[in-house]
């Protein structure tokens, strides 16, 4: 093991800020985009659920209004 | 009606021919990427720990740099799959213009912004790394300079796409763009050798042994490999996401299980 103890760890021989804000926004940035890929998926997903919603009330009411 | 039973014939017989492009039809492809996608997430998963532990706790303390070398672990990955996904997107933009696929389209637009992401740590890891070991956070040397035009061509890809109400004619645009950058990517790769630039030359290279530690070597690779497989799992998933917009209007999507529920 290299590190003797945590905080020397965390100290990165003098180096924290860059090696911490190098992985840290790398691991901020690869944890975001997944999450807003998965809402624009589901925000489509709602509006094709409402949409057929629609679809079918729509169906109802014209079989309902016009007995022809 | 003779006629129409002669038009079918000349179907079936169009369909073998195409069955080869099965998975080029975006109802084939979706449900194909629904079931990758977990796969590519448990690599992505794997490779990372796997890096991540190497990157940190056995790799040793560089003699020049210290831990501030460490970097060199996000740094690469992230700029090689800048290039590489580059790469990929003007192929499948190639692939569109040529075949006029429709998967072809929007697979590049769905690599866009994660290109674009990695283009961006690319700098901000670079720019980290420059501070301590150059005294500054940028030069205006021709590796950078050219990974920052990189950038802007991801950006300027996805503002022209979205530019385009068309979704056939924003791919086509988007794809001129995307065949006319690809230039840029080996000035990039080859910049270092080709100009005295600040910017260190390639850790590895494929025609010499490394000259780095081996140990170095494997947290390196491993985290491209996380990158990688991260890369194709966010990529599946935007696709999904653009085939569900794209295509609103078809039946197949209206009869989805998630849809339907």
């Amino acid at each position: 093991m290299i590190w003797n103890s945590p905080a020397e760890f965390f100290a990165m021989g003098g180096y924290a800020l860059y090696v911490w804000g190098s992985f840290g926004v790398c691991a901020i940035a690869l944890a975001i985009e997944p999450i807003l890929v998965g809402k624009r998926r589901s925000l489509i997903l709602n509006s094709l659920r409402r949409q057929r919603l629609a679809d079918e009330i729509e169906n109802e009411s014209s079989r309902e209004g016009s007995p022809t | 009606m003779g006629d129409h039973g002669g038009f079918e014939d000349s179907a079936g017989v169009n369909n073998k021919l195409i069955h080869w492009f099965k998975y080029a039809s975006p109802q084939s492809f979706y449900p194909l990427a629904g079931k990758l996608i977990p796969w590519f997430w448990a690599l992505t998963a794997v490779f990372g720990i796997a890096g991540l532990w190497i990157s940190f706790f056995v790799a040793p303390t560089d003699a020049q740099q210290g831990e501030g070398y460490r970097i060199i672990f996000v740094h690469v990955p992230a700029s090689w799959m800048s290039m590489f996904i580059y790469i990929v997107l003007a192929t499948w933009a190639g692939l569109g213009l040529a075949l006029n696929t429709r998967l072809s389209g929007m697979m590049a637009t769905a690599l866009a912004p994660t290109g674009a992401l990695m283009a961006f740590l690319s700098l901000w890891t670079g720019a980290f790394w420059g501070k301590p070991m150059w005294g500054t956070w940028w030069v205006w040397d021709a590796r950078l300079t050219s990974e920052l035009i990189l950038f802007f061509l991801y950006l300027g890809f996805i503002a022209l796409q979205a530019a385009i109400d068309d979704a056939r004619r924003a791919d086509k645009a988007g794809a001129i763009l995307a065949l006319v950058g690809v230039v840029n990517v080996p000035i990039i790769y080859f910049s270092v050798k080709w100009w005295n630039t600040l910017h260190q030359g390639s850790s590895v290279s494929m025609t010499k042994s490394p000259s780095m530690a081996q140990t170095m070597l494997w947290g390196m690779l491993l985290m491209a490999l996380c990158f990688w497989m991260y890369s194709i799992a966010v990529a599946l998933m935007r696709v999904r996401a653009i085939i569900l917009e794209r295509e609103a209007h078809t039946e197949w999507v209206k009869e989805l299980a998630e849809v339907k529920s």
